[in-house]
């Protein structure tokens, strides 16, 4: 009798740990126990401001999740950030822009931004499948190349003067619902639907899980490796139209200090950097908790630096859970 | 006469209540090579692990010069002196021959308390015990930089650096040049003259009369034959190695092949790799492929379904002719392919056999439009494909494939084919690695494609099971094809023989 109750608990601990919402309910956790000291964490302003800066954020990180699945990563989106919000800025300022004052300033710039996007991906995606180069090496060298040559092309100055109409797409809203929330609502919902329901997004599971398997089973495996990149590139792009905008400028070093936030969201929720295994969701969870860390730190009042070493230790540890968690899976 | 160096007495070892090993003695005497000869799976492996300490015997005893030889673990054998020389080489191939050499206790000395490695020391040591093999590279070279026959020769060199009074060769030959073959031949010798023994396993039977001074022969885990070598002939060896009636292991089949040609190769040639092979599959048809490792066999099947390319010659698939080196485009046109490899090639390990099973028809089960897979669709096609080739598994789409035994991974490997239904299927060795069970129902599936006019390629390097399921056998080895012979013509001998001699034909 007086066992059964711990056995209950026990039981609902193991649902906890093992669930696929691991990471959700660590946030939760986090967030009530940071609450007491920093009040503010909870008011509605502030939570607004958590789910406005996930969203690019997610963006990305939804891209990256496409590459991890692969037992691929992309170092370059945040030269495909930079770059995009440069190109796009460049195209639409009434400062001397390609189509300053047009009524096609807008759509033009958003399709240049994504283009660039999309080109980089390809070109990262390419050079992977086709020419069997390894794609850390690739995707960090692209990423030194267009980080330089977006600096390069402005002279390391930001582009302001963008037409309102782009700018309120940053900060607009469809009665109660931001734009950005709505777009990368659509961005989230899209890349769940390919990665978990279409034939492609099926293939880039079966790549990550043995490359060589798929390739004999008749997988376009080099095809497939190119769309993977390709919509990281994307993702990226769609990061930086809502970066831009937010910030209403073309900024050469966007998105520069992001790199390890994006990767670290990514592999917190639960993808494998090996492959093979990964979700949508699953990254939406770890983009929350990173964001939340960061948000609540600074609501502590933490310095740049204090902030840098609590975040380490909060990601080590949540690292250490989930490697813990997964011995226990094994074993059972 | 000479002293016995090591002896086994009544060795016996069971795997999982089979037995591999029954009673078997042996005696090996210094200066004295050994060939110990015998099919697959007659137990010489399982005995030469278990003189290595890779494996314990059940029962019987070893004795090693004076004393009690049961080692424990690899490295206590080598200690004692006896170095097992694998089939795949145990060498780091990203250190140099010298560090190869004495990884395992590296000469050090101190300075400022700091253990540090005697690098002129070990060099020069490396560079004696490499001549004595006559083997000329730095003792600096990395191993990735040697050749399959000098890393050998560094091989025996550690053997002999650490003082080896056996050494034990599986199957040396097979990566070698025909020159290499010959270089480590005078070795032996040479190591022979020194007083060193050894033990030598080949497929080869002529290497084995010519090289070693006794013979042992086993079939299925017994000795079957033993004496000096001038008591046997090439014939006599084959015919104690297979001397064994062909039980009822094999569904007999259940429908004749039809004229029409399914498959048709016509002179292909890939320089080093396979020659001039030429043959036709008919509808409904099961043709044997017999072969050695290293024959081409494997490489054949390789081409054949577009994972390797060549250069000349035809490949015609339901009477078009196949061009694009592409596994896409072969399955579309109607062609599977199970490879030898199944961990490597065949599955998505860690994946759900849902998603083993539908990984090749996966494009079948997407609506056209939005691309979106019917996964209801897709799970009941799943689960009938599972129920033909009778799997037996928990959950499809929740257990993996890593949980599932040898035989039944195999059979997801097949159902996962036979979703596409296939004009063409190529088995390289589908009955490797799995019980005897399931090994049955492989061929009971084979029996039913070709009855309903599947044309089948069917690699294996046991010869039992091709003249138990094949309409026609041909044989492979040195990359071309040696014979072809139709089942009424079948004769275990004759394919043991082709596939074992060198180009002794004309």
């Amino acid at each position: 009798m007086t066992s059964s109750v711990p056995v209950r608990s026990r039981a609902v601990w193991r649902r906890l740990l093992f669930s696929e919402h691991f990471v959700l309910y660590l946030s939760v956790l986090y967030f009530l126990a940071v609450w007491p000291f920093a009040p503010r964490l909870a008011s509605p302003r502030n939570l607004l401001d958590i789910f406005s800066n996930m969203l690019p954020l997610l963006s990305v990180a939804i891209g990256q999740t496409f590459v991890l699945v692969t037992a691929g990563i992309d170092l370059s989106v945040t030269s495909i950030i930079a770059l995009s919000s440069v190109f796009g800025a460049s195209v639409m300022t009434s400062d001397g822009g390609l189509l300053s004052g047009s009524i096609l300033a807008v759509p033009a710039g958003i399709a240049v931004m994504l283009a660039t996007g999309v080109a980089i991906g390809l070109l990262n995606g390419t050079a992977i499948a086709r020419l069997r180069m390894p794609p850390f090496m690739v995707t960090l060298t692209t990423m030194m190349f267009f980080s330089g040559f977006a600096v390069w092309l402005t002279g390391s100055q930001k582009i302001s003067g963008l037409p309102r109409a782009f700018v309120g797409l940053g900060v607009g809203s469809v009665g109660f619902i931001p734009y950005p929330f709505l777009i990368a609502a659509v961005l989230a919902t899209a890349a769940h639907v390919t990665l978990s329901r279409t034939v492609v997004g099926r293939w880039i599971y079966a790549i990550g899980h043995n490359a060589r398997a798929a390739r004999v089973s008749g997988v376009p495996v080099n095809r497939t490796v190119v769309f993977a990149y390709a919509a990281s590139g994307f993702c990226a792009a769609v990061a930086s139209v809502l970066y831009t905008a937010r910030l209403e400028t073309g900024d050469p070093v966007l998105g520069q200090r992001i790199l390890l936030d994006i990767i670290a969201a990514v592999v917190i929720g639960g993808t494998s950097l090996f492959g093979g295994k990964g979700k949508v969701l699953w990254t939406v969870f770890g983009v929350l908790f990173i964001t939340l860390i960061d948000n609540s730190l600074i609501m502590l009042e933490f310095s740049h630096f204090t902030i840098m070493i609590v975040k380490g230790a909060v990601i080590l540890f949540a690292a250490l859970m989930d490697a813990l968690r997964n011995r226990l899976l094994a074993a059972q | 006469m000479s002293d016995t160096i090591l002896e086994c007495r009544n060795v016996t070892k069971s795997f999982f209540g089979v037995p591999v090993l029954r009673n078997v003695s042996l005696t090996l005497k210094a200066g004295r090579v050994l060939g110990i000869v015998g099919e697959n799976g007659a137990g010489k492996s399982t005995l030469m692990n278990i003189l290595g300490g890779v494996l314990r015997a059940d029962s019987g005893s070893v004795r090693l010069g004076e004393r009690d030889h049961a080692p424990q673990n690899p490295a206590e054998a080598f200690r004692e002196g006896i170095a097992f020389i694998h089939q795949e080489l145990n060498l780091f191939t990203n250190l140099s021959v010298a560090e190869n050499m004495f990884i395992a206790a590296f000469p050090k000395m101190r300075i400022v308390g700091l253990p540090l490695i005697r690098r002129r020391a070990i060099r020069e040591k490396t560079q004696a015990l490499l001549a004595s093999v006559d083997l000329h590279v730095s003792a600096e070279a990395l191993v990735e930089d040697l050749s399959p026959g000098e890393r050998q020769m560094v091989e025996i060199a550690k053997a002999l650096g650490a003082d080896a009074r056996i050494i034990i060769l599986d199957e040396p030959t097979t990566s070698l040049s025909s020159r290499e073959t010959q270089r480590l031949f005078g070795i032996i010798h040479r190591l022979r003259g020194q007083g060193i023994s050894m033990i030598y396993i080949s497929h080869n039977l002529g290497d084995v009369l010519r090289l070693c001074d006794d013979i042992l022969i086993l079939r299925d885990g017994r000795v079957v034959g033993e004496g000096p070598k001038e008591e046997f002939t090439l014939e006599r060896m084959i015919s104690l190695m297979v001397g064994r009636s062909m039980d009822q292991l094999y569904p007999s089949r259940s429908a004749r092949p039809s004229g029409e040609i399914v498959l048709e190769v016509k002179s292909l040639s890939q320089p080093g790799i396979v020659e001039n092979i030429t043959f036709q599959l008919h509808k409904g048809e099961i043709l044997g492929i017999s072969g050695l490792m290293g024959s081409g066999r494997t490489e054949l099947a390789r081409i054949l379904f577009g994972l390797d390319a060549f250069e000349h010659g035809e490949i015609l698939l339901n009477g078009e002719p196949l061009t694009r080196c592409s596994p896409h485009e072969r399955i579309h046109r109607g062609m599977a392919f199970l490879t030898e490899d199944r961990r490597a090639e065949g599955l998505l390990i860690n994946a759900s056999v849902e998603d083993n099973i539908a990984l090749v028809s996966l494009p079948s089960f997407a609506r056209a439009l939005p691309g979106l897979v019917n996964r209801p669709e897709m799970l009941r096609a799943a689960g009938r494909a599972a129920k033909a080739v009778r799997l037996q598994c928990s959950s499809l789409s929740r257990q993996t494939a890593k949980t599932l035994s040898g035989g039944n991974q195999q059979k997801v490997v097949l159902a996962k084919w036979l979703l596409e239904k296939p004009s063409v299927f190529v088995l390289d060795e589908p009955t490797r690695g799995i019980d005897v069970g399931a090994k049955f129902e492989v061929y009971r599936i084979m029996d039913e494609l070709a009855a309903k006019g599947v044309g089948i390629v069917f690699i294996s390097s046991e010869i039992e099971e091709l003249m138990g399921m094949c309409d026609r056998i041909l044989v492979m080895a040195y990359g071309e094809i040696r014979r072809c012979m139709a089942r009424t013509q079948f004769d275990k001998e004759k394919i043991f023989r082709d596939a074992l001699m060198e180009n002794q034909l004309p």
